[in-house]
């Protein structure tokens, strides 16, 4: 028992993920996750349409401003947020209230490989969710433009370098979030609070002190993040909920990315803890 | 046991010390209420039931021979292997528990089935253990059916399927008859027999009495987290002296048989049979009073036969949770 069988375990956390991918991604209880998600995509059609409808020719630089305000504004801190909130927060919790937990207690699967298992099958859905429907977005905005000015945007200017940066982010995001409600998930009976909490903390981060901007998730997405935000720029001109979108100084790419992944080991390793720790007690809940 | 696809096996179980199921001074508290206390068992192979009242603490045993709950105090080792290592417990231990829920939108197989895949099993044999499990329950042609659409007695016998599809050496099962019909409850009976003939431990929690004596080599008598009682349920029943032993004997002259044992000091009661062809004697000493037998036997009263009339579990425990229970 000293040595320790990785190849079994992949084998394991890939028999959790076939279990969890089919209830994450095609459960009616997640329904609104995907709403969630694909409703930036549905506005940017419908502009998209009006535009192509009124033969307006667009400004791609204003666009490109609007999208990145919807990217921060609501994909990043409503969509992605509620989206794992929804996610990750029931891989246990959500077993917790249907009472089915035991099972993976009663299998041979120790709980760190279980605890793996459920989380990549989250962060799998989320990505493919946010993701699809990111790339969706970013296809709606520009959708309107002529064949020229797209090509002139994505291949000459800064198009494909935007689109990684956001997927990249998306990611980044849904790793740092699903960590954060996994755990809340796991040492919480009632998620709306900590929820809560976290939502508030990430809203008032950018006018908290320097040193505890840096124990968030949003302070190193909005580093990472390729487009000054309208926001940003209005509050140098004096807009008063202007805050929520500046970042006045943001972390660099290595230190925003380095900083999530470690936040993520710290919240995932928190998680196998509490979970080496828990008991079947569906009683009390 | 057939091994996974890959990965570590399990120390050889058979070792000696490694065959029985062992509590040492184990206690469990949630919170300020006790579940069990102090609890001191060997179990061997067989069948074992527990029995006591709600909340006598029978689950809180096994959901701690399993790992489910975590012990307070003591230890506990299951043919060697400690609760809280399930990577080594389950390739041995299966748990039918009491909780009627399951994954949603399963079918009966994909429940075994997947189940089967999180022991590290390729997909052939992981269908091969599921159909073969189902097949034992009585269940083949429901398998295709969602769990949601089954039966009580059908979610009860998938929940069975489960625990033993991977052919453990011991089977916890907690009050695994509930709401089976007749006929499936004498073929669960049947199936269990069968496996504790191939030398499983098989704990059983049941309120039925008559179907634990039935089916039981020993018993665990369970009050308000006690163990009251332990060991096979004739010798639980000789170590009660405050209950005389009641023995029943037929005979073609019960009245005389009566008056004839009635003047013995250690006899206590000597009752003509409603039916008027026997009769119960209650007596402090059934060595003697079977020494007496064979005398009135030989003096002309015919005995058809003789059998105690409660070393069953069902007098047992009147005689030791009931009494518990009413002086409370």
């Amino acid at each position: 028992m000293s040595e320790r069988p990785w190849g079994f375990w992949w084998t394991q956390i890939r028999a959790v993920m076939r279990l969890e991918m089919k209830k994450t991604l095609f459960s009616r209880r997640g329904i609104w996750v995907y709403l969630l998600a694909f409703a930036p995509m549905i506005i940017f059609a419908a502009h998209s349409i009006y535009m192509m409808k009124l033969g307006r020719a667009g400004d791609i630089g204003e666009d490109t401003h609007t999208f990145a305000g919807v990217f921060q504004l609501f994909y990043l801190r409503l969509a992605i947020f509620f989206g794992c909130v929804g996610i990750f927060m029931n891989l246990f919790r959500g077993e917790v209230l249907d009472k089915s937990l035991h099972y993976y207690f009663l299998a041979p699967v120790h709980r760190t490989v279980l605890l793996a298992g459920k989380f990549l099958s989250g962060l799998v859905a989320a990505g493919v969710i946010f993701g699809t429907s990111l790339l969706l977005q970013f296809a709606a905005t520009y959708w309107y433009f002529n064949a020229s000015t797209r090509q002139e945007y994505f291949f000459h200017g800064h198009g494909l370098e935007h689109l990684a940066a956001y997927l990249g982010v998306t990611l980044l995001a849904c790793l740092g979030y699903g960590a954060v409600f996994l755990a809340a998930g796991v040492m919480f009976r009632n998620p709306l609070l900590p929820t809560a909490a976290v939502l508030v903390w990430e809203a008032i981060n950018a006018i908290l002190p320097a040193a505890l901007q840096r124990i968030s998730v949003i302070f190193y997405l909005k580093s990472l993040c390729p487009v000054l935000l309208p926001g940003e720029i209005s509050m140098s001109s004096g807009n008063p909920l202007g805050f929520i979108a500046m970042n006045p100084s943001p972390a660099s790419i290595f230190t925003a990315i380095l900083s999530l992944l470690a936040l993520t080991l710290v919240a995932v390793a928190f998680s196998g803890r509490q979970l080496s720790r828990m008991e079947i007690d569906y009683g009390s809940d | 046991m057939s091994g996974p696809a890959n990965g570590w096996t399990t120390e050889p179980v058979g070792a000696p010390g490694q065959t029985r199921i062992v509590f040492e001074e184990v206690s469990k508290f949630y919170g300020d209420v006790l579940g069990v206390n102090r609890v001191n068992l060997s179990i061997p192979p067989g069948i074992t039931s527990l029995v006591g009242p709600n909340g006598s603490g029978k689950t809180t045993l096994m959901n701690l021979m399993t790992g489910l709950v975590r012990p307070t105090r003591g230890h506990i080792r299951i043919l060697g292997i400690p609760p809280d290592d399930p990577e080594r417990l389950f390739r041995v231990v299966g748990y039918c528990t009491q909780f009627d829920s399951f994954p949603r939108g399963m079918t009966g197989y994909q429940f075994i089935y997947s189940y089967l895949r999180l022991f590290g099993y390729p997909h052939a044999k992981s269908s091969e253990l599921a159909m073969r499990a189902i097949d034992r329950v009585s269940l083949a042609d429901a398998a295709g059916r969602k769990i949601a659409g089954y039966s009580k007695g059908m979610r009860q016998r998938i929940k069975l399927a489960q625990a033993i599809c991977h052919n453990p050496s011991v089977l916890v099962l907690d009050e695994p008859l509930n709401g089976l019909d007749p006929l499936i409850r004498a073929e669960t009976i049947a199936l269990f027999r069968a496996l504790a003939a191939e030398g499983l431990h098989l704990i059983i929690s049941s309120h039925v009495l008559h179907e634990v004596d039935v089916i039981s080599d020993q018993v665990v008598l369970l009050s308000n987290g006690y163990v009251v009682a332990e060991g096979q349920i004739q010798g639980v029943r000789d170590e009660i002296q405050e209950h005389p032993m009641q023995i029943l004997i037929r005979c073609d002259k019960p009245g005389e048989l009566a008056s004839q044992v009635f003047h013995n000091d250690y006899v206590v009661e000597a009752r003509i049979h409603n039916d008027r062809q026997g009769v119960l004697v209650k007596t402090r000493d059934a060595d003697r009073f079977y020494l007496l037998l064979n005398k009135i036997a030989q003096n002309g009263v015919e005995i058809e036969s003789v059998a105690p009339a409660d070393d069953d579990v069902l007098s047992v425990y009147e005689y030791l949770i009931g009494t518990e229970e009413s002086t409370k």
